[in-house]
């Protein structure tokens, strides 16, 4: 067993077109006649890592929905893609579950895009697929179905997923809260090095979690919700957890979170 | 086998008690016939049993097929469009109010004497609990998968066939289950409102006779048509649904 605190180098998958900068702008959006948050602003950088922080309930899910077009925001809401071009179609997205169809193969899994596009994966696609799976550490697994892998092998293979479908903008919704303290160490580690130079938006509750992968980490905070400014750690993802400066950027974390 | 052994004993002691009933009060064979006199009717009656059954196994299986396809279009068309959620379902459910058997006298009206009026009978009994076995089913797909075929940029159309119907199987192939076990009273029913073969043509005529160690018989097959069609559905889903934790469904039938 490879020690968690120490690199594995799994080398970055490059996106496959430029990365993209996206904000969202003016968001507001009512639930039950609360509102979760009006006039909230939220940039990502083209290629980094952003971590959106906050209590539960907060909204901070919601936000990321309105980026993925799942929940629909009011107006004045902006969101907008660094060329101009909209950004539906244009995401990949991640969840907490792993979202795997246990009547498919892991390769299938890791093909579903293609397959819910009424799209034959050709031999190029699947040998990328292949590829993947064995960067993200499952190589010899593609036949076998998710029910005889582990929770940390299955959200593997969610991250598999998520990379093939070679989208400009990732987003991930908690994608390691249900795995185990070493598991997560990980899997967090698998994902900050295959996402390297990508736009992805990550929510977590861990304020570890964020220090470790993040580039920019917002706190989210308050009802209607605001968002504080961003905070950098020093260094390149996925850092060590035993890092003095990642652990007095925790404390600070903690104190934004409590605010 | 344990669970086969443990029913063949049970099965042994209920034939014992009734055997022995029928000693002990020696009521005439015209009224209660042992055991052992249906097994000796069951063998005398060997090619009229065969021939009758064969006509109502043919209704039985039509029944089905046509009550699974019907059943299984109307609810891929109901979770499909929500036109037709709305316009039919209302239909659907006041309709089983309805009680089939009603209908089995104006089916054979419409149908004639023959086999037709039977597997429409049986038709209508198994449509139900196929649609709304299936309905159900590819309504309660896991909203987190269907996030996802969202953001993949997926078709209601390919959403359905490649996540939606799939999930469903599970419920769909308990509702299969359903309709082989109610499939069998479609058809006798059938039979018994008007025909000129089968087996529920049989045991009204062996009734009428005082035949009734062949009535017994003539139950006796087509209770063990029913355990066969069940026995062979459970194998079917099982081949069909590979990715499902293999839990035993209760009863023996494959013990």
């Amino acid at each position: 067993m490879t020690d968690v605190l120490l690199r594995s180098g799994a080398r970055p998958v490059p996106p496959p077109v430029a990365a993209l900068p996206v904000t969202v702008s003016s968001a507001r959006l009512t639930y039950g006649g609360t509102v979760l948050f009006s006039d909230l602003t939220l940039t990502l950088e083209a290629g980094r890592t952003t971590c959106l922080l906050g209590p539960s309930g907060v909204g901070k899910t919601t936000l990321l929905r309105v980026l993925a077009g799942l929940a629909d925001p009011e107006p004045p809401t902006r969101v907008e893609a660094g060329d101009g071009r909209p950004l539906g179609g244009r995401i990949a997205y991640m969840a907490q579950q792993d979202l795997l169809l246990p009547w498919l193969s892991v390769l299938d899994n890791a093909l579903l895009g293609d397959r819910l596009r009424r799209r034959k994966p050709d031999a190029d696609r699947v040998e990328r697929a292949i590829a993947l799976l064995a960067r993200v550490g499952l190589a010899g697994r593609e036949r076998d179905r998710p029910a005889s892998l582990s929770g940390g092998q299955r959200q593997r293979v969610a991250l598999a997923r998520t990379l093939m479908e070679d989208k400009p903008l990732v987003l991930m919704d908690e994608p390691f809260s249900a795995l185990d303290a070493l598991t997560r160490l990980r899997l967090q580690e698998t994902a900050a090095e295959t996402l390297a130079g990508r736009t992805v938006l990550m929510v977590t509750h861990d304020p570890l979690e964020a220090l470790r992968i993040g580039d920019r980490l917002h706190v989210m905070t308050g009802r209607p919700a605001a968002i504080g400014p961003a905070l950098e750690p020093p260094g390149t993802a996925p850092r060590r957890v035993d890092d003095p400066a990642l652990l007095a950027l925790q404390a600070e974390l903690l104190r934004r979170l409590a605010a | 086998m344990r669970g086969l052994a443990r029913g063949a004993v049970t099965l042994a002691v209920l034939l014992g008690a009734w055997q022995g009933l029928v000693w002990l009060t020696g009521l005439p064979r015209y009224l209660l016939p042992g055991p052992l006199a249906v097994a000796e009717a069951m063998q005398r009656q060997a090619p009229l049993l065969l021939q009758h059954g064969l006509t109502t196994l043919t209704e039985i299986l039509l029944g089905l097929v046509g009550g699974v396809v019907l059943g299984s279009l109307s609810a891929l068309t109901l979770a499909r469009f929500r036109a037709a959620q709305r316009w039919l379902m209302p239909l659907l459910v006041v309709s089983q109010a309805i009680p089939v058997f009603a209908l089995a006298p104006l089916l054979v009206l419409w149908l004639g004497y023959g086999m037709a009026s039977k597997i429409a009978m049986a038709v209508l009994i198994i449509y139900f609990p196929v649609t709304t076995a299936l309905f159900d089913g590819l309504r309660r797909t896991d909203p987190g998968w269907l996030d996802l075929a969202r953001t993949m940029g997926a078709t209601p159309a390919a959403t359905l066939w490649a996540i939606r119907l799939p999930a469903a199987l599970p419920a769909f192939w308990s509702g299969v289950r359903v309709a082989a076990a109610v499939a069998p009273i479609g058809a006798v029913i059938g039979e018994w409102v008007g025909s000129s073969s089968g087996l529920g043509y049989l045991m009204l005529h062996a009734n009428a006779r005082m035949q009734i160690d062949l009535l017994f018989a003539a139950v006796l097959v087509l209770g063990l048509f029913a355990v066969a069609l069940y026995a062979a559905v459970n194998a079917l889903a099982r081949r069909a649904l590979p990715w499902q934790s293999d839990t035993q469904p209760a009863g023996g039938l494959n013990g």
